[in-house]
């Protein structure tokens, strides 16, 4: 299983302000009645998207005409609390994003989008607000996520990102997926197995 | 002699298969846990893959998030419930995994099913697709929530790749005061240490106050430690564990109970182990805690008075003064007490267990819940259900009006009909008072001890419990 080598993203963002935005908010439980995750990325961010009165669109980022095609989201601290669901980033990345930049991640959300190739780095909040600023004043902006430099470049300004090294390497090594590399390891799994007396035994 | 260890490092080790490329380890899981909302996609992905399960007799399948709680014959009505029902009753057969259905009157919520089995074991390794698999680390298990591609992983290899935690020690020291339980515990520690709090920690929860508790109590705060950030906690394995676990169907018998006990105590922390930060809370200073607030971290106690912008500590927390009072549509800096309710739910996860119905029976005898306020009971379990009807529980609180209902997840996240409608707002014994997060997008949730939602319930209002009860 060859996987792409993830070392940049390039793209328009669209900035969903707010700390704590949690994976009910992304992705509401009532639209994981389904056995497949296709089709999870129309329900993205949906009780925020529509008014839960009327059903009007409401103006947040996602609907605003001048985001549309954006591929990288920016957002606050703590970004995909609360559930372990992959039906989360599946929704973020089905939607169309490739790319999240936020000043912090809950930790399953953040392994959960690495596995699916989707990085998540890590800026500060001074420099997400100049993002957010310059795609704000030119929705059109490219931006680009470099994860060999650990920078972000936009209109003709750079700030420095962090992503934990484990996950940027194997984002630009193409082993984001590790299904590979731990079915290489079944030998050594029965190895381990078998001096746990729980799982000799069984 | 080597280093003294913690828990969590001995696990760790025990269980280390080998390092990986990007420095992650692959870390066998011994004992997988799977429900029908997180699972049929991983079963789908090694359809796509051609591959098998490695060891089939490790994985333990229930059903709980959506199955309906007051419907219990199928077809059931909602046909998108019944078709993720037929999944997992299809891929178990076909994978050879025990799965505890209705028929086999074990179903129940999987992290009350995985202890009440003796299936959760102190010094083990367990993995679910659910971020409230922390509660098993109230034996001393190492156990996490996983997404559904590590899900597939366990399936096929019986391991995932994963990174090291730091351990925080949160040491709770004293007696809790009357009418002050685990939930308030776990509620206050969260408070005090924040929603993100625990990001890259494991919590090992210590000290007398844990050391006196039950393991239904332990469940409860380790169940919770995912809503402090914390994507592990667990208590170290001692006497009650081993009580606990002794009979159980999937315990050891013999002379293997015995090896067994002896190795489980040798997995706990050793005296001196070091830490990577130390947190210690006189349990006396735990007051009946309640949220007011769209997250698990913005709580008070019952006698405190709903925050005001005014008073936030930084930016950041009167943003989320801001958002979370315009969403609860709770006034600012008025009491919380008083607070006019119109559902109460008794059950989840975190207190869906048979002390905590037989704690409210005790209360809730001869009580009548509030007129125009709807109150459901959901067991975690068919043997939950089952004993609280042995012991009149079920009788006592249906005579006080709350619905008695089948076992299930049903009003925690509403994956069911059980559902908030419009701006309903809910007492709740669950764990998550997101926006939405019980069913309607408008919904609010208030967070409480069960206790708490049983006066709650009788009063029609966010009450004291200590005063509706008079417990003293």
């Amino acid at each position: 299983m060859a996987l792409a080598k993830i070392t940049s993203v390039t793209g328009r963002a669209v900035p969903v302000v707010g700390n704590d935005i949690d994976t009910d908010r992304i992705i509401p439980a009532r639209f994981m009645k389904c056995v497949t995750f296709d089709g999870l990325g129309e329900f993205l961010f949906n009780d925020v998207r529509k008014d839960p009165k009327t059903g009007a669109i409401t103006d947040h980022p996602l609907n605003q005409a001048r985001y549309q095609g954006a591929t990288i989201l920016l957002s606050g601290a703590n970004f995909g609390c609360g559930s372990s669901r992959e039906h989360a980033p599946q929704a973020i990345q089905k939607y169309g994003f490739k790319a999240v930049i936020a000043e912090s991640y809950a930790e399953i959300f953040f392994g959960n989008s690495t596995t699916l190739g989707m990085p998540c780095v890590t800026a500060a909040r001074e420099d997400i607000a100049k993002i957010a600023a310059a795609v704000d004043a030119n929705p059109q902006a490219e931006v680009t996520i470099d994860l060999v430099k650990l920078e972000v470049r936009f209109a003709e300004q750079t700030v420095k990102i962090t992503q934990r090294e484990s996950a940027r390497d194997a984002l630009v090594n193409g082993r984001w997926d590790a299904i590979g590399e731990l079915l290489d390891g079944i030998p050594a799994v029965k190895e381990t197995a078998r001096k746990l007396p729980y799982l000799a035994t069984a | 002699m080597p280093s003294p260890q913690s828990l969590f490092e001995k696990v760790w080790t025990a269980h280390t298969v080998k390092k990986l490329a990007n420095g992650q380890t692959q870390l066998l899981i011994g004992t997988h846990l799977i429900h029908e909302v997180t699972s049929p996609q991983a079963f789908g992905m090694l359809r796509d893959l051609g591959l098998p399960v490695l060891m089939p007799h490790r994985t333990f399948a229930t059903v709980d998030h959506i199955i309906p709680t007051n419907e219990l014959v199928e077809p059931y009505k909602d046909s998108l419930a019944q078709a993720m029902m037929d999944e997992v009753r299809k891929n178990c057969a076909q994978f050879g995994i025990t799965f505890f259905d209705r028929a086999t009157g074990k179903q129940g919520i999987v992290h009350i099913v995985g202890p009440e089995q003796g299936i959760t074991q102190p010094g083990t390794t367990i993995a679910c697709g659910d971020s409230h698999t922390s509660t098993h680390g109230a034996f001393g298990a190492i156990a996490f929530g996983i997404g559904t591609s590590q899900v597939r992983d366990v399936l096929a290899t019986q391991t995932m790749a994963l990174g090291p935690l730091k351990v925080r020690r949160i040491e709770v020291n004293g007696r809790l005061r009357p009418g002050v339980y685990a939930k308030d515990v776990i509620l206050h520690i969260i408070r005090q240490l924040g929603v993100n709090g625990g990001t890259g920690y494991a919590y090992e929860y210590a000290g007398s106050t844990f050391d006196g508790f039950t393991m239904e109590e332990r469940m409860t705060v380790c169940n919770m430690s995912i809503e402090g950030g914390a994507r592990v906690g667990y208590v170290n394995p001692d006497e009650t564990t081993f009580a606990y676990l002794k009979g159980r169907p999937y315990s050891p018998t013999g002379p293997a109970w015995d090896a067994a006990v002896a190795r489980w105590k040798s997995f706990a922390s050793d005296p001196g182990a070091k830490y990577d930060d130390v947190v210690k809370i006189d349990a006396a200073s735990i007051a009946p805690t309640v949220t007011w607030g769209i997250n698990p971290g913005q709580g008070i106690s019952i006698v405190e008075n709903i925050p005001s912008p005014e008073t936030a500590t930084s930016a950041d927390d009167k943003a989320g003064i801001i958002e979370a009072l315009a969403y609860m549509k709770l006034p600012a800096g008025a009491p919380i007490k008083g607070t006019k309710i119109d559902v109460a739910f008794l059950g989840s996860c975190t207190n869906g267990r048979l002390s905590d119905f037989r704690e409210v029976a005790k209360y809730l005898k001869g009580r009548k819940v509030a007129a125009g306020v709807k109150a459901i009971a959901v067991p975690g379990s068919q043997i939950v259900a089952l004993q609280c009807e042995k012991e009149g529980i079920d009788k006592i609180l249906s005579a006080a009006g709350f619905e008695w209902r089948a076992a299930g997840c049903s009003m925690c996240l509403a994956m069911n009909p059980d559902k908030l409608v419009g701006e309903q707002l809910c007492a709740s014994s669950s764990n998550r008072n997101f926006k939405g997060r019980q069913g309607s997008p408008t919904g609010r949730t208030i967070l409480m001890s069960p206790v708490m939602v049983a006066a709650a319930a009788v009063t029609g209002t966010v009450a004291d419990a200590r005063e509706v009860f008079t417990v003293n």
